[in-house]
């Protein structure tokens, strides 16, 4: 079958998820249609000097001793959903999966455990002694290269031709999902991987984004803290996860048989130049991306049932979501509401984790609600499905992400047609 | 799908040599020797970055402050682009891909903190030193979206915005995807490129652990004993649009971007990445081609792969890795832009590197393939044409 454009349709046959929630699919999504929070206080490293400290951490079964740091935790929450999503499609043989790997990730350095190291073996904190010092360690190298965390996952999964691995800031997700449905569209492939990763939960992490004023510090309430389109929200929770999709053209998924979750049927972007972490007060390039991902799938603003917002709970985001939404869909938007309330911000992943849930909520004729809505702010007047999960008719979603950079983009997940 | 022809109307290009094509056709097509900073990271020299004079592209000292010189180079390569090929005023449509690395770290702090705690253990402290030295802008400095962010804050570049990672690899991808996405019809212009500060030691530290730098004082790559890079601070950028995109606004066009093709091999054996090569070749240029313009970086194993594709794509090489170092993330924009150069002044470049066999100037090549091997993975190919034959 064809899309509107003439180009092949991009069908989802399988998903893998990670949260804060718990490990799998099925567990993260029925907590999250159960309203609960993953957020909690910061246990893996000391929290002294920090502003905040809580996070939708994601500690992994084989982690003992030292935290990894976060390639390693990337890679190993990666694995832990491609090794999920392949296994529902039923797609390749092990270690032979027939298309390529979009790596939606963080970006990587060199962490303190390794410059500690060299700074010890060494004698010398200077970065001239480390780097002598670091003579032979292929670890550092291997770890702390861009291109590694790719490599490695598509060794494992002998994925075809080189792996992308890309970062958009917090649209990052959602670009990967982008770049896999144009590989399908453009019949470079008919399958591929498509993932949003991030494990960056560590101090300086925390710090930097203090230092933006980005996060809430409401710490005493780790659960209430993540407060998207709440009157007294005061910013975004930092947090872990990580989603993979397997994409497939979609007549051949069909003649292999293969169950269809649901569509990628439309991905829209448009960059901000307005300033490095604002959106324009004009909200031009929100309101541009999702216009150019309902044109992109060919539907009307009517035809959308609902939009998984990007609803980090920091007051600017929320506010010129609501306003670009109006723009968008008038005065009869559509329900909006944000994942992030309850798994906090993934950034990488939370494109590729919403994307996913957009899907389970098409297959489940259900939306995820957004908790800790207590008293509404009077300037969003979105129905946000406070609280409590509720049934819906859910044919066509809207997935929202913007990022830090002016990075801006919007998938529509679908039903399988009729 | 009607596939339409993709050309080059624009290059930002900034080397150790300089900025821009006229300073880099004068060097390159008359020979010259290599700039190069011998001293300041001994044992490992680095191609230092040409004084830029940031105003001309960066008008606005307050972006210049959010930046560090990683981005700024980017930035200011990606304007030169811009200008090359005329195009200010398409930036709103204009299509962003580029490859990225990270910022630069507070190198000073880094050493602050180690010397107090790389013994110590102290998370606690840790945290305190970072919560009062980190300055509060340097974080949007590091990140690696961030470039092409100042690209759209500067430029006006709005058309979509995506940031590849994985050095040489991603370099070579963004350029493919850009290449593959106009040709389908996705959108009418694009800007691609990558840059690459050398002079860094949170850099020379992570490629220190492959022993992939060469030690000592600069030598040409045929010439090291052991192979090793030589790092070298570039940026290149281009300006790709449909051909018929560039007809319609009279454009002029530098060259044709046949095609663009990658593959990452594991290297597990000899052989294995000149043989993913090797399979990439018809895809890119079925017809063969008159010259080359090799990526070399010179690190061990890739250098040998390298060389056995290239004697049997026996075309006279040119290997700009020993004249301007290895950019990295910026390399493989920088030698697009260095190839499209010489279609559009329709000759040749000197030889760069002692292998490199001389040819007759008057000899201009008509398709021109430019070759990466990445220093860990990833092979790719480009093939460019003369804009004569488009």
């Amino acid at each position: 079958m064809r899309d509107h454009l003439g180009r092949p349709l991009v069908a989802v046959t399988g998903i893998g998820a990670v949260t804060s929630l718990g490990f799998g699919v099925a567990e993260s999504w029925s907590r999250l249609l159960a309203g609960q929070s993953g957020i909690r206080r910061i246990t893996r490293f000391p929290t002294d000097h920090l502003r905040t400290t809580i996070a939708g951490c994601v500690d992994l079964p084989e982690e003992h001793g030292e935290p990894f740091t976060s390639p390693v935790r990337v890679e190993h929450m990666a694995a832990f959903v491609i090794e999920e999503a392949i296994s529902e499609a039923g797609i390749g043989g092990k270690g032979g999966f027939p298309g390529p790997l979009f790596v939606g990730m963080p970006p990587v350095e060199v962490e303190w455990p390794a410059r500690f190291d060299l700074a010890r073996k060494g004698h010398d904190p200077s970065y001239a002694a480390m780097t002598a010092t670091a003579a032979g360690r292929h670890d550092i190298y291997e770890t702390y290269l861009y291109g590694g965390v790719g490599e490695r996952l598509a060794a494992r999964f002998g994925t075809r031709g080189a792996p992308i691995s890309l970062t958009t800031a917090c649209a990052t997700g959602a670009s990967a999902i982008q770049l896999g449905v144009e590989a399908i569209q453009r019949g470079e492939a008919d399958a591929c991987i498509a993932l949003g990763a991030d494990g960056s939960v560590h101090a300086e992490a925390l710090i930097r984004f203090s230092l933006l004023s980005a996060l809430s510090t409401r710490n005493d309430a780790p659960e209430k803290a993540s407060r998207p389109f709440e009157k007294s929200r005061d910013g975004f929770v930092m947090a872990e996860g990580a989603a993979a999709l397997v994409l497939e053209n979609y007549d051949t998924a069909k003649a292999r048989g293969a169950r269809i979750i649901g569509l990628v049927s439309g991905a829209g972007e448009r960059a901000d130049n307005f300033h490095r972490t604002r959106s324009n007060p004009d909200g031009r390039a929100i309101v541009g991306a999702m216009k150019n991902a309902l044109a992109d799938a060919g539907l009307e603003p009517g035809e959308i049932s609902y939009v998984n917002g990007h609803g980090t709970g920091t007051p600017e985001n929320d506010k010129m979501e609501n306003f670009g939404m109006r723009a968008v869909f008038g005065e009869n938007a559509p329900p909006i509401s944000s994942n992030k309330s309850m798994i906090g911000h993934t950034l990488s992943a939370a494109g590729a984790l919403e994307a996913a849930f957009s899907l389970l909520a098409i297959r489940d004729q259900r939306l995820p609600p957004t908790i800790n809505h207590d008293e509404p702010d009077p300037s969003v007047t979105l129905d946000v499905v406070p609280n409590v999960a509720r049934d819906a008719t859910v044919r066509h979603v809207l997935s929202n992400s913007f990022g830090f950079g002016g990075q801006n983009v919007c998938l529509v997940l679908s039903a399988e047609p009729t | 799908m009607t596939r339409q022809d993709v050309v080059i109307t624009g290059i930002g290009l900034v080397t150790a040599l300089g900025e821009g094509p006229e300073a880099h056709w004068d060097a390159l097509s008359a020979g010259t020797a290599p700039v190069v900073d011998n001293g300041t990271y001994a044992p490992w020299p680095v191609h230092p970055l040409p004084p830029l004079t940031l105003d001309r592209q960066i008008p606005k000292k307050g972006d210049q402050r959010q930046m560090e010189p990683w981005q700024r180079l980017g930035t200011y390569a990606a304007g030169l682009a811009i200008d090359d090929a005329n195009a200010r005023g398409l930036v709103e449509d204009m299509h962003l891909i580029v490859a990225a690395g990270g910022g630069e770290r507070d190198l000073a702090l880094d050493e602050q903190v180690n010397a107090e705690l790389a013994e110590a253990n102290d998370g606690a402290r840790l945290n305190e030193m970072l919560a009062t030295g980190l300055r509060p802008t340097l974080f949007l400095a590091q990140l690696s979206n961030l470039l092409a962010g100042n690209i759209s804050i500067v430029h006006g570049v709005t058309g979509s915005s995506r940031t590849f990672m994985g050095e040489e690899s991603a370099a070579a991808d963004a350029l493919r995807i850009a290449h593959a996405r106009l040709a389908e019809g996705r959108g009418g212009i694009a800007l691609v490129g990558g840059a690459m500060t050398a002079q860094r030691w949170d850099l020379l530290l992570l490629y220190r652990g492959e022993d992939g730098l060469w030690q000592g004082p600069h030598k040409p790559l045929s010439e090291r004993e052991q192979p090793g890079m030589i790092l070298g601070g570039m940026a290149g950028f281009l300006v790709l649009e449909t051909a018929g995109h560039a007809r319609a606004r009279g454009a002029r066009v530098l060259a044709r971007l046949d095609g663009v093709a990658s593959n990452a091999a594991r290297r597990g054996a000899p052989g294995e990445a000149a043989a993913s090569a090797r399979s990439l070749l018809p895809r890119v240029a079925p017809d063969g081609v008159d010259a080359v313009i090799s990526g070399a970086t010179g690190t061990p194993g890739a250098w040998e792969e390298e060389q056995a594709f290239l004697r049997e794509v026996a075309a006279p090489v040119r290997r700009p890795g020993s004249l301007i170092g290895h950019g990295v993330e910026g390399a493989f924009p920088a030698h697009v832009a260095l190839a499209a150069l010489a279609l559009h002044r329709g000759g040749f470049y000197a030889p760069m590197d002692p292998a490199d066999a001389p040819m007759d100037p008057e000899d201009a090549p008509g398709r021109i393939l430019v070759t990466g091997f990445g220093q860990w993975r990833g092979e790719a190919l480009a093939a460019l044409s003369r804009p004569d034959s488009v």
